[in-house]
């Protein structure tokens, strides 16, 4: 069997001990392939941005982590603080939520896209004539002119494409997209989006891509794990996930996203989203379950599969939402 | 004549050079439901805010329920008269409230300021206040930040509710909560119309949601209306470029970015070029149709 590009086996983390300590991850797997587009979705204190983060070894201060989590048969763990930083250079990027707290605001474009390549012993002027084109192909008009810019002279969009060539200037094998369109307007988060997709078919990564938002994951991409409080709960393909749901709390997001073709207006899911240190005994979110029983809240839910589907629901063979 | 409970007349601001607001008319019916859509940068915030005072506009005239509040407020008494009419809930559950004062005050503040209550009508007030939006005794005493997102913007609504305004604007509340959470925060806010009879002016970009929320919509682009009528009628036959941009744009299975991407960019060209010769030898002439509550489309 060839190995994985990230394969992620039963992640535990947990906040180092003190008065914050608490688990927020329990027994993660989830993997991606190469060229594969997959989505990881979840409300907040889901644990999805910590799942996401923690491929480039970046846990919370002080914390622990149990499993195992392999880009390419490496295990991140285990890897030592060079080899962790050659593969944040070369082979994982990440493409985070808000480029302006990203970006240092007081070194220039050129700097910032740079930044890995010179780090990596690239000569200055190799790396800049490189940054010049991953900003044109990511759509930055005069990207030489551009080098010599500071991220306060752009907008967020064109900003956000900026950490995108960035991202793929160590062209790496996998991208990690941290919510890489919620601060943006719908129309700008299409070109982000478009951008993102086409260089990702094109030079064949994998990408990991993290939201809370439902319909992007199942517009751009081909498989889907729905997380709540610090599990999966569901993974599916975008297109059976959105035909026949099998976890009852991803049939209420759907339920709960305004839809434009839909006349059935949103329905709330009753309650808030817990984060794992709230979660009771048993399947964490049975006490905002319209199909709970009894059994519910006393095991936890074990993740098992059902027609290509993995879930993780007690009751998983008897409901089917449509 | 028809009363209106907000009407906006040919209002306009700019700021230095920049016109953020262009000739903006719109009415929204007593109890009515109206949503601005556009980007960011189309003025629909700003629109917004000098409904409540925030800004004030270079031109143009506001009046709600009938009563002119297009220049600003003079002395105390006028000031709260217009609080009482027309109050607004902010994006950010988490910025927009005072760290330090629990619910309860925060909810009693409002009463205080507008109504002669005794302190015991304005706890049976309060709680009544909190009941509505489905926070109970344990909320009132907690301080912010021991609430959610979702509890945080009830109270900000319920403390919107507290001066009984004939208009509640609602600037993206909801877009900052988690997708089970809005759900419930848009039912409370029908709920609650349906109830008192008050008229929710939503700001938002969210097509989908003014789907389900607004019964009249208004698409806002670079500062002007250039499409407005009934939400249903509107996004089933989107008649301007833009507003089929925006449509396009919502995310669902089957999308296609890269064509929306490059629509954008002809769109924003296409008007470049049609407003460039006439925008800069009259930059007041306007289109006459740009009447809101029925159908219009501008250029």
């Amino acid at each position: 069997m060839t190995t994985r590009l990230l394969e992620i086996e039963n992640l535990n983390v947990r906040l180092a001990a003190g008065r914050a300590a608490r688990p927020i991850l329990d027994g993660v797997s989830l993997h991606v392939e190469r060229g594969e587009a997959v989505g990881l979705v979840g409300e907040s204190g889901s644990g999805k941005s910590v799942t996401c983060r923690s491929v480039l070894g970046l846990l919370p201060e002080g914390s622990q982590a149990a499993g195992s989590l392999r880009v390419d048969g490496e295990d991140i763990l285990t890897m030592s603080s060079n080899r962790l930083r050659e593969l944040r250079r070369r082979d994982v990027s990440m493409i985070f939520q808000d480029p302006r707290a990203s970006i240092n605001p007081i070194r220039r474009i050129g700097d910032f896209v740079t930044e890995g390549m010179r780090a990596g012993g690239v000569p200055q002027k190799d790396a800049l004539k490189r940054a010049e084109e991953l900003l044109e192909s990511v759509g930055i008009r005069e990207p030489r002119a551009a080098l010599r810019s500071y991220p306060h002279e752009f907008s967020g969009g064109m900003l956000q494409r900026v950490m995108i060539a960035g991202a793929l200037a160590g062209g790496p094998r996998l991208l990690l997209a941290d919510e890489p369109t919620t601060a943006l307007d719908v129309t700008t988060q299409a070109e982000v989006i478009s951008i993102i997709t086409r260089l990702q078919a094109e030079r064949d990564m994998g990408m990991l891509f993290v939201t809370h938002d439902l319909e992007l994951a199942a517009a751009i991409c081909d498989r889907i794990y729905v997380m709540y409080a610090g599990r999966i709960v569901e993974a599916q393909s975008a297109e059976r996930l959105f035909r026949r749901p099998r976890h009852p709390y991803t049939s209420g997001l759907l339920a709960a996203t305004p839809r434009l073709e839909s006349d059935q207006p949103p329905h709330g899911v009753p309650g808030r989203p817990v984060s794992l240190a709230e979660a009771p005994d048993g399947c964490a979110f049975a006490a905002r379950c319209a199909h709970a029983r009894p059994g519910c809240t006393e095991d936890e839910p074990v993740q098992r599969e059902i027609d290509g589907a993995q879930v993780a629901c007690l009751r998983a063979e008897e409901l089917i939402h449509d | 004549m028809t009363e209106y409970a907000l009407e906006v007349e040919n209002l306009r601001k700019s700021f230095g050079g920049h016109v953020a607001v262009d000739d903006v008319s719109f009415s929204l019916k007593p109890g009515g439901s109206l949503a601005i859509v556009g980007e960011s940068g189309s003025g629909k915030t700003t629109t917004a805010r000098m409904l409540v005072g925030l800004e004030r506009p270079d031109s143009g005239r506001i009046r709600v329920v009938g009563r002119d509040r297009s220049n600003a407020a003079r002395g105390k008494a006028t000031r709260l008269a217009r609080a009482r009419e027309l109050q607004m809930v902010f994006q950010d559950p988490y910025l927009s409230l005072d760290p330090r004062v629990s619910v309860a005050q925060c909810v009693e503040e409002p009463l205080r300021l507008h109504f002669g209550m005794s302190p015991r009508e304005r706890r049976a007030r309060r709680d009544e206040l909190l009941e509505r939006v489905g926070l109970g005794e344990r909320e009132a005493d907690a301080l912010p930040r021991r609430l959610s997102g979702g509890q945080r913007q009830r109270v900000a609504i319920a403390r919107a509710l507290a001066t009984e305004p004939k208009v509640l604007i609602l600037d993206e509340a909801t877009a900052a909560l988690d997708v089970s959470i809005q759900a419930q925060i848009l039912d409370l806010l029908a709920e609650i119309r349906r109830d008192t009879g008050v008229g929710y002016l939503f700001v938002t970009h969210n097509l989908a949601l003014v789907r389900h929320i607004a019964d009249d919509i208004l698409v806002l682009y670079q500062g002007r209306v250039v499409e407005s009528g009934p939400t249903r009628d509107v996004l089933a036959a989107p008649e301007h470029p833009y507003t089929r941009l925006l449509l396009h744009s919502v995310p669902r299975p089957g999308w296609d970015p890269a064509q929306i991407a490059a629509d954008r960019r002809a769109l924003a060209t296409a008007l470049r070029e049609a407003r460039a010769p006439s925008a800069a030898a009259e930059p007041a002439r306007h289109d006459p149709d740009a009447a809101p509550t029925r159908r219009s489309v501008t250029p």
